[in-house]
């Protein structure tokens, strides 16, 4: 019987077989794609050669020869381009963690207060959400630097909020004390920074809102009900019966956002804030080594994105539902 | 959250804290809007943006030529009112539009005295909107039923003819990319950059799905090291190593570069919006297509798509909202997108400092069409949906 | 998907997959057609061509400028560009096209432009560009620069009332500087030699920088001493600004080309010696004819007669027309017509000549002789 059937009934021709179409395409798209490749390798290869530059890293190590405003890493004029990049990255760590954490609060509690007993609450939480997703971030960023950071006034009178002073020179936590005119002591924050940080997280806070509203809203309403009947408080309800179910609906939201975020800090650039992407290009034009510092760019973001995506792979195992 | 039924007054003063929280709030929202009032009538300058309205709306665009511009605005005005007719015929229509026709002619009348037209401007503007509104009332009855599936058409036409309006050639007197900006400029690139990502978005979410390794291969890396990247980097590999690529370094013009860009930017990410379409496409569709006799080109086009890109509509007019914020991005390349021109402006000195007032009318003007985009995606959907009861 | 058919079924219609099978027809096709189509004509010039012969070919010029600086290059309100750099090029296009608008010029920022040179996307750079050996060196940059146009120094401008009147004023204190330029180099040398902190708050373009100093975000604002001066004249008040004697750096500024090409950078360099030549021979572009008939008439005047091409082949040896001097100075006269034009006295910035008078005068500006 099967031996029978293993000779086709009919002859096929090979145009009508499938499987023999599918691998002369992928031939022929393999084909392509690699004289493609190879123009354009070779492009680059003769252009690179006109223009009498090769391939390397090896200008990595020469001397930068900039300045770099606000490093957290020590950096000075003399030290490497690759330390020089190496700085700018920690900067841009630095606005992606601090960013991810007050965006993350922020989000909470904004999604959260969409959920109030209290209209006005909803509404303004409604209003902020559907103001801020639908305007540029670049935009918000320059306002917030150029129209509202810029405009404040020089130390000799900066504003004071409680614990907080607010000047031309920077952002003073905890305590500066005006010094000869300038304003010393406590913790300064950048304008560039500042702004950097308040564009961010309240752009970044109103995504996240919406992704942990959705999560809250996709916990059945029996279980508000039953919390409730049990005697528990709103804000308990939230904590202890809403929340842990609703995470396993929030974390891969967040995952996206915090991608989104770290790529978003890039936009740097536009004010002032020395980033990876600022000393990126800062290094482009002195070196002229425009292939290698986008690879490199490149390789460093897809690395963070990958580091962003495990973490809160791990975390999603956390809160997976254990069951026995 | 099902309470039971309360009134709006125990819902913001039911309790004591509740009531104090709820004051607490009222009174931050009056500050709030106090200043933001006081600010925008006391000491704000506004004669920045009356000042700057032409270049604002048409970046550096030569005068003798805007009366292409005003062309193709005619044009699109009488097209949109017929469009609006139509639709407002269709028996279905989810939107009540009486209050977009009545912000329509508010707009009209109140845009040109705030921002200080000339009066043939001014005049302009108002033929324009009665011309809408007029098409609007007139165009839901049968002669316009009868262009029927030409319609579509009819707009493909006139988008290809409004791009020889913006750029010459042809017996016009060439206008240079460079010399395009302002709103028209990112407007202009925000539809171009749609209608050609759309159809290379569905082609590299259909590779991903394709059974040839290679293909599908290659496509996942296109969508994912693309996605991978800040636009940023991007567009500086379309600005500075475009020319490394190309034999002599022939390189198009930087704004087609950058729409270059933007396109296979935005194609990476509708990719992922069609595959969740395709997706949730059941097996059986495809196969009853075949089982009917339709090639593969036809099943995927006639049956699976169609059904697909509806599912994929919210996230595919995500995108589009997405796209038109992205392209502020330009500005920082150097290109005079809305908010590059509106930089270039607040680059003069005469202007200094009057950032606030710029950056707060160019928000408006964002959130508006963002706002308006979603509210259109949405219509559609509604439109769209299969009712099967 | 396993849909567990029989074996026989399989064998007679291979379709043990439809999701697979379906489409891969028109995908492959397709994506195989784009790219083709974004790849093009990929490698179809030969090399080996110089520069000089593609620009010939294309019949126009393209030129990469700064396009917003006044003096240098920018656009008048007319939309058509004028400036130092823009005469430059519009001296080569003359040179080789006999009309000097045959140029198409692309705007560029400090971060573009030299991958723009290397690339090919333009053919020669004239944006008020210093020439450094790093620039110059195959291992650095690889530039080829032709003569210095303008001499140049680095500058710094505070406002009056700030009381700084030196570089050590300006300790601990913010300086405005504009991204991927010599300036924030020497700005970083300068203070390091002085052992003085500072903090430098970089931007992406000189709008930028100038309007955050005009907002006061930093104490100084520093560039090159020329463009100082051609951004104070549109300032509100510029008397309230004040350019410090310090100067920190030379800064020889001047059109490039790639390395490796000597036709185009041959040519560039006597096209911008011609106009040097003119000055010190006293050619201008109003007495030129009277200069070419009075050449034409006297054989003996060899100098005079090589230098307009009346007599040998000069022109010829650069791969430009025997006559590319004349053609030059018609169209965008002298060295000294050039200076005044845009930022001498018939400008606004009114810059004093200072180095860039011509040698016979104390300046830097000499011609190497045209023989």
């Amino acid at each position: 019987m099967i031996k029978i059937l293993a000779t086709p009934l009919i002859q096929v021709p090979w145009w009508r077989n499938n499987r023999k179409v599918g691998w002369l395409l992928q031939a022929a798209f393999g084909l392509f794609l690699l004289i493609a490749i190879a123009l354009l390798l070779a492009n680059l290869e003769r252009n690179l050669a006109r223009a009498g530059m090769r391939l390397t890293l090896g200008w990595m190590s020469q001397p930068a020869g900039f300045d770099i405003a606000e490093t957290l890493l020590p950096y000075k004029a003399s030290d490497s381009y690759g330390r020089a990049l190496l700085a700018g990255l920690i900067n841009t760590l630095r606005v992606v963690i601090s960013g991810l954490i007050l965006a993350t609060g922020l989000g909470v509690v904004v999604g959260a207060a969409s959920f109030s007993a209290n209209p006005l609450l909803r509404g303004i939480t409604r209003i902020y959400v559907e103001l801020v997703r639908n305007i540029p971030l670049l935009l918000q960023l320059v306002f917030w630097y150029f129209a509202v950071f810029l405009s404040l006034p020089p130390a000799d009178q900066a504003l004071h909020l409680p614990g907080l002073q607010l000047a031309k020179s920077g952002i003073y936590l905890f305590g500066a004390r005006l010094i000869n005119g300038e304003l010393e002591g406590g913790l300064r924050l950048s304008l560039e920074l500042a702004a950097l940080l308040t564009g961010l997280v309240i752009y970044s806070a109103a995504f996240i809102a919406e992704v942990v509203r959705g999560g809250i809203a996709s916990v059945p309403k029996g279980q508000w009900e039953a919390a409730e009947s049990l005697g528990l408080q709103p804000i308990q309800i939230l904590r202890l019966v809403v929340l842990p179910q609703a995470l396993r609906v929030i974390v891969p939201g967040l995952n996206s956002q915090y991608i989104s975020l770290a790529k978003n800090s890039s936009l740097a650039v536009a004010i002032g804030y020395p980033d990876l992407y600022a000393v990126a290009e800062t290094t482009l034009n002195q070196t002229g080594r425009g292939i290698e510092v986008f690879l490199l760019l490149l390789l460093i973001y897809l690395v963070l994105n990958l580091l962003i995506s495990a973490a809160m792979n791990a975390v999603n195992r956390l809160v997976r539902l254990q069951e026995r | 959250m099902k309470r039971s039924p309360l009134t709006l007054q125990r819902q913001l003063f039911g309790s004591l804290a509740n009531s104090a929280f709820t004051l607490a709030l009222f009174a931050l929202l009056v500050w709030a809007g106090w200043g933001v009032l006081s600010w925008a009538f006391g000491s704000a300058q506004w004669l920045v943006l009356r000042a700057n309205a032409a270049t604002l709306t048409i970046g550096r665009y030569p005068d003798a030529q805007e009366w292409r511009l005003w062309l193709l605005l005619g044009m699109l005005t009488s097209l949109a009112g017929v469009s609006w007719g139509r639709l407002r015929g269709l028996n279905n229509w989810p939107l009540n539009d009486r209050i977009a026709a009545l912000l329509f002619v508010i707009s009209a009348v109140l845009l040109p005295w705030l921002l200080a037209f000339g009066a043939i401007n001014q005049l302009r503007l108002i033929f324009l909107v009665l011309l809408l509104l007029l098409l609007r009332q007139w165009s839901g009855g049968a002669w316009s039923k009868a262009f029927g599936k030409w319609w579509a058409l009819v707009w493909g036409i006139t988008y290809v003819f409004g791009l020889w309006l913006i750029a010459g050639g042809l017996g016009l007197p060439a206008v240079r990319p460079s010399d395009w900006g302002g709103l028209v400029f990112t407007l202009l690139i925000t539809s171009l950059t749609l209608l050609l990502a759309l159809p290379f978005g569905v082609l590299l979410a259909l590779g991903r799905r394709s059974g040839l390794l290679l293909v599908r291969w290659v496509c996942v890396a296109v969508i994912e090291l693309i996605r991978g990247a800040p636009l940023i980097t991007l567009l500086f590999v379309g600005q500075n190593l475009v020319g490394f690529l190309s034999p002599n370094g022939f390189a198009p013009d930087r704004v087609w570069r950058a729409t270059g860009v933007l396109t296979v930017f935005a194609a990476a990410y509708l990719a992922e919006a069609v595959r969740g379409g395709l997706n949730s496409i059941p097996m059986g569709q495809q196969e009853a297509a075949r089982s009917l006799g339709l090639s593969s080109v036809q099943t995927m086009g006639l049956v699976v798509l169609p059904q697909a890109l509806k599912v994929a509509l919210p996230a595919l007019g995500g995108q589009c909202i997405s796209l038109l914020q992205d392209t502020t991005l330009l500005s920082i390349v150097g290109l005079f997108d809305l908010l590059g021109i509106a930089r270039s402006v607040l680059a003069n000195p005469d202007w200094l400092g009057r950032y606030a007032e710029v950056y707060l009318f160019l928000a408006v003007l964002y959130w508006c069409s963002c706002a308006a985009l979603a509210l259109g995606s949405r219509a559609l959907e509604k439109r769209l949906a299969t009712n099967y009861s | 998907m396993d849909y567990k058919r029989g074996v026989d079924y399989k064998r007679s219609l291979d379709c043990e997959n439809p999701i697979s099978n379906s489409h891969k027809t028109p995908v492959a096709f397709l994506l195989a057609g784009l790219i083709l189509a974004i790849t093009g004509c990929g490698g179809a010039e030969t090399s080996g061509n110089g520069r000089l012969d593609v620009i010939k070919a294309r019949g126009s010029l393209t030129c990469g400028v700064d396009g917003k600086l006044p003096g240098f290059s920018y656009q008048d309100n007319a939309g058509k560009y004028a400036g130092i750099d823009v005469d430059i090029c519009r001296a080569l296009a003359a040179a080789l096209f006999n009309n000097p608008n045959k140029v198409e010029y692309r705007d560029l920022t400090p971060s573009e432009r030299f991958a723009a040179l290397a690339s090919g996307e333009v053919d020669v750079l004239s944006r008020n560009t210093t020439r450094t050996l790093s620039r110059d060196a195959k291992g650095g940059n690889g530039l080829e620069f032709a003569p210095t146009i303008f001499f140049d120094g680095q500058g710094v401008m505070v406002p009056i009332a700030s009381g700084i009147t030196n570089l050590k004023g300006l300790a601990g204190k913010t300086i405005c500087v504009e991204n991927g330029t010599t300036t924030e180099l020497n700005l970083a040398d300068r203070f390091r030699e002085l052992g003085v902190a500072y903090t430098p708050l970089k931007y992406q373009s000189g709008d930028q920088t100038f309007g955050a100093y005009l907002q006061g975000r930093c104490a100084a604002v520093t560039s090159d001493r020329s463009r100082l001066a051609a951004v104070k004249t549109s300032f509100p008040n510029p008397a309230n600004h004040i350019i410090l004697g310090d100067v920190l750096s030379k800064e020889p500024l001047g059109p490039v080309t790639v390395n490796n090409d000597s036709g185009i950078s041959d040519a560039l360099r006597w096209v911008i010696f011609a106009t040097m030549q003119a000055e010190e021979s006293g050619i201008n572009s109003k007495n030129l004819k009277e200069k070419l008939a009075f050449a034409k008439a006297n054989p003996n005047q060899a100098d005079l007669r090589r230098f307009l091409g009346v007599e040998g082949d000069l022109g010829s040896q650069l791969g430009l027309a025997v006559d590319f001097v004349p053609r030059v100075i018609a169209s965008v006269g002298n060295y000294g017509e050039i200076y005044d034009r845009n930022v001498g006295q018939g400008s606004r910035l009114k810059l004093e000549r200072g180095l860039n008078r011509s040698y016979k005068d104390g300046g830097l500006i000499y011609s190497p002789p045209f023989r």
